[in-house]
């Protein structure tokens, strides 16, 4: 069983990185269509994020900000819809929020560097 | 034209009863159900006591939708002549459209929603600024009269049924701003977490039906705010 105070600062965790991530789709979805509405192929992308460090923080932040909130919630979605025990949903949250991270830094690290 | 009235007969398990009342000019669904119970079915059990919005006792589930059946007019919610009446869902039924209160109060009771003071009543008054923010924020909450519709209608309750619930959770708001109150420390311990404000999902089905136009919702936030920070800090 985890504590109420562990349970609180999960909440406070995923409001924070809620905040985050709406900055972030905000500009993710701007950025696209104004990129997008002459035409853009691949190698085009790749060529204005190759070795941009801005690039870089900012879906690293993105990543991140996925990383903490994603896995908070299902943990409650799981334990709610599913009836897991607290436990056994939040080690299983944890999973995928691991799996979110490395995902997502290894694409970022992909368009960046690769 | 007659109204078509399906009544839940039963506890947990039962089936609905049909009858017909006759429509009557500003009738309401409690004035249905007791006419129902004095000419129709002498032993169908319901609540209700004082028939003027007060007492919170006659709360049922009215087509699908938890209400005070006392000051819903009957043409407010029918459909075509059909109405169905069954006792409110994420409480036990103790027969027909009777429901056990007790585990409801007893979250009241769980999320410290009793008055602790210093003062005795040889004390003079406390003195409390009308118009500060924490008079204003209890003064929001404290109409509650207790009918459970708030309940009845969370999502989250069904989900987790040792949820404190919107209502028990409202009462703990109105304590947290009453400035003379001594128990804040165990109450904010009392009301945080999975089963007290942090479960809630805002989708605010608390708000939008609570008969007193109570907003349990912006309690909840006020406590998920309050807590978090207390946590945060080492507090809680």
């Amino acid at each position: 069983m985890t504590t109420v105070a562990t349970q609180a600062k999960l909440w406070y965790a995923m409001r924070i990185s809620s905040m985050v991530l709406a900055v972030c789709v905000l500009v993710h979805i701007i950025t696209v269509i104004y990129a997008v509405r002459g035409g853009l192929s691949a190698a085009e992308i790749l060529g204005r994020t190759h070795g941009s460090w801005l690039f870089a923080a900012f879906y690293g932040v993105f990543v991140v900000a996925c990383a903490v909130h994603v896995p908070i919630g299902l943990a409650a979605i799981a334990s709610e819809w599913l009836g897991l025990r607290e436990r056994t949903a939040l080690v299983a949250a944890q999973i995928v929020g691991v799996a979110i991270l490395l995902m997502g830094l290894r694409a970022v690290y992909g368009v960046v560097a690769g | 034209m007659d109204l078509k009235v399906r009544v839940w007969r039963g506890k947990e398990r039962g089936a609905f009863s049909t009858y017909e009342v006759r429509r009557e000019e500003s009738q309401t669904v409690l004035d249905v159900v007791v006419h129902i119970q004095r000419h129709l079915e002498p032993s169908l059990s319901y609540r209700y006591a004082c028939r003027v919005g007060m007492c919170g006792s006659c709360a049922m589930t009215v087509n699908g939708v938890a209400r005070w059946t006392c000051r819903t007019h009957v043409s407010k919610v029918v459909t075509g002549n059909a109405l169905e009446i069954a006792p409110l869902p994420n409480f036990p039924v103790i027969k027909d459209l009777v429901t056990d209160m007790r585990d409801f109060f007893d979250k009241w009771a769980r999320a410290k929603g009793q008055f602790k003071g210093t003062t005795t009543r040889h004390d003079d008054f406390a003195r409390v600024e009308p118009t500060s923010k924490e008079r204003r924020a209890a003064s929001a909450g404290i109409e509650c009269i207790g009918c459970g519709i708030c309940h009845a209608s969370c999502d989250v309750v069904t989900w987790r049924p040792n949820f404190l619930g919107p209502a028990a959770l409202n009462r703990a708001w109105t304590l947290v701003n009453d400035v003379r109150d001594t128990q804040q420390g165990e109450r904010l311990r009392a009301v945080a977490g999975d089963a007290g404000c942090h479960a809630c999902h805002t989708q605010g089905s608390c708000t939008e039906r609570c008969p007193k136009q109570l907003t349990p919702t912006a309690a909840i936030a006020g406590l998920k705010r309050l807590t978090a920070k207390a946590a945060v800090r080492g507090e809680l």
